[in-house]
């Protein structure tokens, strides 16, 4: 089909696909990202489903969306304001005004507009009327009457017709993005396999939606996109949840150990036991344990055993497996902690990304009780932390906490597609049967680790504890010279692990002026407008930490030789505090965001210039 | 016992092997001392290399049993022994785990996993002390102390009922729960054979003295003069008959247990009411349990022993089918399954 506006070329767009919760936006977001792909550029996505399962139809807290931020050049974030709204009816444009600026197309499904509807939405008049929407291009559309229209030969009862109406407004934003429509077969057939009718219907409504864009010329001009300078490879969308489990399963196989994962429901940790308990068929070991206490008790007894361990929270399920994880440091067992990050304290914002758990993560234990510290920075990066956090945990003998977030537990990214014998080998210290030599808790020198003596191997039968040990042999002692060396040596452990770790890097001038520091999940967002600043010449730099506990050796290095160093974080202030504590030399700047809402980039540069000044 | 190593050549265990170089601390006559000896006979019998044992604990004295079997041992953290034994089994299915518990570590702070554990039917032997006090803080009442005890959290005696272990067992869904005394060293080593026998989870209620903050509180049971009187054996297939004189028995009159005398108004052997530790429904057995004296002696041996899938055969089961039908064999094939497209 051709398209016969004029088409402007972009580098990136943010479109947001926004809908009643039984509108099929997620259906929708997904077929568009999988168009988005086969166009070669890069992309990443943002579902925003509603905290209810089942809220009022037709309300502001029912809106289901689904966004997706592709372009030309390397795309770091889900995006934040949108270049385009579709808005299947008068509440989704309410619920998403936040995500609006000047010039924002919005295509809206004139159909649904009723007083009804209005009401329902919170508006007293209609915003396509008033001047709500004057600082944005309205495409007003019948996306419901055209729908019915496009199907009326199907024979189809009213109700099963306007199933199809999300894939007119697809439909037109395919002509809006000058894509072939005949991208999307490949998802219909697979999705909607062995229902050749529903297929066709998608199809049609689809074309038709396409049609009416071109045929009424609704838009003044379409966009093109060029495919993005991506490395060459095979890739494939990918959550940061699913890339977590993946990169766990990835480090067992590497490791040669099975896995297990013992874990509680919660959100937005949930999807990641569900991807790992489908693997049976690699051998995955998942178990839905009674609370998130058992979750891990059940994982370090697994460790004990000899598997690779994981256990999987947010942050009120880390709060409880405080003592456990404690346990798991007294008892030297490797053990991998995901915890996906929502708003806190409490229950707080559980559908809501944040930073919060920090501080909990790094210190949440009774006695000194050091573990090692990861955060991933992107969904795609959750495979890569993932396994590094596992390599960590079997190399070096101790519990890990990689820290995620919501946003990127939901989000998706491209990956490229690893080979996993690529991928840095995993050698446990095991302990070799009837070794003479072997004792329970004697040390690498170099590593200062345990020996991982797994219970059925002959010649190694021990026992282990919570309680205080003596360093060697590893019998119960309350010898208070070995205590002040057990209590010493568990920090030195966790410590030297900054020499098995790369070095911290920085982008832009070692020197600049400013330092902007930020670790996990903000990492996009701050990158983007730090690479932003620099092309328009300003003295800034970055520096993401992925590493936190301990933190990489250069680190001094790094915040050394700036006028200005900010610390970026949705928390209250966490890591910051960290560095003061661990890096006392430096004065630190800092920005945080505490509402469960990413940075905007206009207001990270606007924070950066104002400390240029 | 023979038993047999990784290349299946037979080796002989004795007590010897699971005796640890640790020296004991528990107070001198504690009935833990008579349960360690026991165990330490049982395990030469359970037909496994001693590496392929695993003892778990939680926290309390009877907790502290790991470190005087010479085993793979994990002495954990309060109330999680059951939470932890279940991830070393489905780690390693092939190691015989045993849970060594207390009244206070596995009712108390423990009953969500013991519950869990008990209804999931993991394959662990479980033997709870049940000296109805925490000993080792010295003394406050537990959720099997008897109502009125005077301990030091409860000065005026306390206000509330206790657990009966094997009505929750029971309750939980449980398929194996015996009881047993400390000093009756012979019979609990028959019942933990029988326990290791069973494929599931087993819980074992030994009443346990402590000898210092609840010392006697088994004495109705236990007691030389009472003893016949108040314990009445289990034993499957047989008549439910106790007494000094054999002549009492539990007879079934309408939905109840009553006490008869065999001899007395007309009551032979034959309305004596004969244990089936294999019947599925729960109605007698959780009538077994329940039995306190002194209206009823209390019930000793194996009283329920009914046989069920274990979860950790289920897990292996599905594994096995799982990658025998699927085309994804490694990780790599998963990475490349499903929408993935090329950039040249």
């Amino acid at each position: 089909m051709a398209n016969r506006t004029k088409v402007v070329e972009l580098e990136h767009v943010v479109i947001r696909f926004a809908g009643d919760s039984g509108d099929g936006m997620q259906l929708t977001g997904n077929l568009f990202s999988d168009s988005t792909a086969l166009a070669g550029n890069d992309f990443a996505t943002f579902p925003d489903y509603p905290g209810e399962i089942r809220p009022p139809q037709g309300t502001v807290s029912g809106v289901s969306g689904f966004q997706v931020h592709f372009g030309h050049k390397p795309v770091h974030t889900t995006g934040d304001l949108c270049d385009v709204l579709v808005a299947m009816n008068p509440a989704s444009i309410k619920a998403n005004m936040r995500w609006l600026k000047p010039g924002t197309t919005i295509i809206f499904d004139v159909d649904s507009m009723n007083d009804k509807a209005l009401e329902k939405a919170g508006y007293t008049s209609d915003p396509t009327q008033d001047d709500t929407l004057s600082q944005y291009k309205v495409v007003k559309a019948p996306i419901t009457s055209m729908t019915l229209e496009a199907l009326k030969d199907f024979g189809w009862d009213r109700k099963a017709m306007l199933k199809s109406k999300n894939m007119f407004a697809l439909g037109i934003v395919m002509y809006l993005f000058n894509r072939d429509i005949t991208m999307l077969n490949g998802y219909f057939n697979t999705k909607f396999k062995n229902k050749p009718e529903v297929i066709k219907a998608n199809q049609t409504v689809v074309a038709a939606g396409y049609s009416y864009a071109d045929t009424m010329e609704i838009f003044a001009n379409t966009y093109r996109i060029e495919p993005a300078n991506l490395a060459k490879g095979k890739y494939r969308d990918i959550t940061g949840n699913v890339a977590t489990a993946w990169g766990l399963m990835a480090a067992a196989e590497r490791s040669g150990r099975q896995i297990f994962c013992g874990s509680y429901p919660i959100t937005p940790a949930t999807d990641i036991l569900a991807e790992l308990v489908k693997y049976k068929n690699l051998k995955v070991k998942a178990f839905q344990a009674e609370d998130e206490i058992a979750g891990i008790c059940s994982s370090l007894g697994a460790s004990f055993a000899g598997c690779l361990a994981v256990t999987t929270t947010s942050g009120p399920g880390l709060s409880l497996k405080s003592e456990a994880l404690g346990l798991a440091v007294m008892t030297e067992l490797p053990l991998v902690v995901v915890d996906v990050q929502r708003g806190g304290p409490s229950t707080g914002l559980p559908t809501k990304s944040e930073q919060s758990d920090l501080m909990q993560a790094i210190y949440g234990r009774n006695g000194d009780a050091p573990l090692i510290v990861l955060a991933a920075r992107s969904s795609s990066d959750c495979f890569y932390s993932a396994y590094e956090a596992a390599k960590l945990a079997m190399e070096h003998m101790t519990p890990v906490i990689l820290l995620t977030e919501g946003a990127l537990g939901n989000g998706s990214e491209i990956l490229r597609i690893p080979r996993v014998a690529d991928l840095p080998a995993i050698v446990p210290p095991i302990a070799k049967a009837n070794d003479p030599e072997w004792q329970p808790y004697k040390r690498d020198e170099e590593k200062l680790n345990r020996q991982w003596a797994i219970p059925g191997t002959e010649g190694l039968r021990h026992r282990i504890s919570g309680l205080e040990k003596a360093n060697g042999s590893g019998n119960l002692s309350l010898d208070p010279k070995n205590h002040q060396l057990m209590v010493e040596l568990r920090e030195e452990k966790v410590q030297r692990v900054a020499n098995f770790i790369p070095e911290q890097e920085i982008v832009g001038d070692p020197n600049a002026d400013l330092l902007v520091v930020s670790w996990g999940g903000t990492y996009g967002v701050v990158l983007s407008v730090v690479e932003k600043m620099l092309e328009e010449g300003k003295s800034v730099a970055h520096a993401h930490f992925r590493h936190i506990m301990p933190l990489p050796k250069n680190t001094a290095k790094v915040l050394s030789g700036h006028k200005k160093i900010v610390v970026c974080e949705n928390n209250n202030g966490q890591f910051v505090n960290y560095l003061r504590e661990k890096m006392p030399d430096f004065k630190y700047e800092q920005y945080n965001k505490i509402q469960g809402l990413p940075f905007l980039t206009a207001e990270l540069e606007n924070k950066f210039n104002d400390l240029l000044k | 016992m023979e038993n047999t190593n990784l290349n299946n050549q037979v080796v002989n265990l004795t007590k010897e092997d699971f005796v640890c170089d640790q020296i004991v601390k528990w107070c001198p006559g504690c009935g833990d001392h008579a349960i360690l000896k026991v165990l330490q006979d049982v395990f030469p019998q359970l037909g496994k290399r001693k590496e392929d044992i695993c003892v778990v604990s939680g926290i309390g004295c009877s907790s502290r049993f790991p470190h005087y079997m010479n085993t793979y041992g994990f002495h954990s953290i309060h109330g999680r022994a059951c939470a932890i034994a279940t991830g070393v089994k489905l780690a390693n299915p092939n190691l015989s785990v045993w849970v060594i518990t207390g009244d206070g570590d596995c009712t108390a702070i423990g009953g969500n996993h013991f519950i869990h554990a008990v209804r999931r039917n993991m394959d662990m032997n479980l033997l709870l002390f049940n000296n109805r006090i925490y000993g080792m803080t010295k003394g406050q009442f537990s959720p099997c102390t008897f109502r009125g005890t005077v301990t030091k959290t409860s000065p005026q005696g306390t206000y509330e009922d206790p657990f009966n272990v094997g009505e929750l067992v029971i309750g939980a869904g449980g398929k194996f729960f015996a009881r047993g005394v400390d000093v009756n060293t012979k019979e609990l080593t028959d019942i933990c054979l029988r326990a290791k026998n069973h494929d599931g989870m087993s819980v074992i209620e030994v009443l346990q003295n402590c000898m210092i903050f609840s010392n006697g509180v088994h004495e109705n049971i236990t007691g030389k003069d009472v003893r016949d009187d108040m314990q009445v054996k289990c034993e499957h297939g047989k008549p439910l008959i106790f007494g000094k004189d054999r002549n009492k028995g539990l007879r079934l009159n309408g939905n109840k247990l009553e006490v008869v005398t065999i001899g007395e108004n007309g009551i032979t052997e034959k309305d004596i009411l004969v244990h089936d530790e294999k019947e599925g429904t729960t109605g007698i057995h959780m009538m077994l349990a329940h039995m306190m004296p002194p209206a009823f002696p209390i019930a000793i041996g194996v009283i329920r022993n009914v046989d069920a899938p274990t979860y950790d055969d289920c897990l292996t089961d599905v594994i096995e089918r799982e990658s025998a039908k699927s085309n994804i064999k490694t990780v790599d094939d998963l990475l490349n399954s499903g929408t993935t497209w090329d950039i040249k």
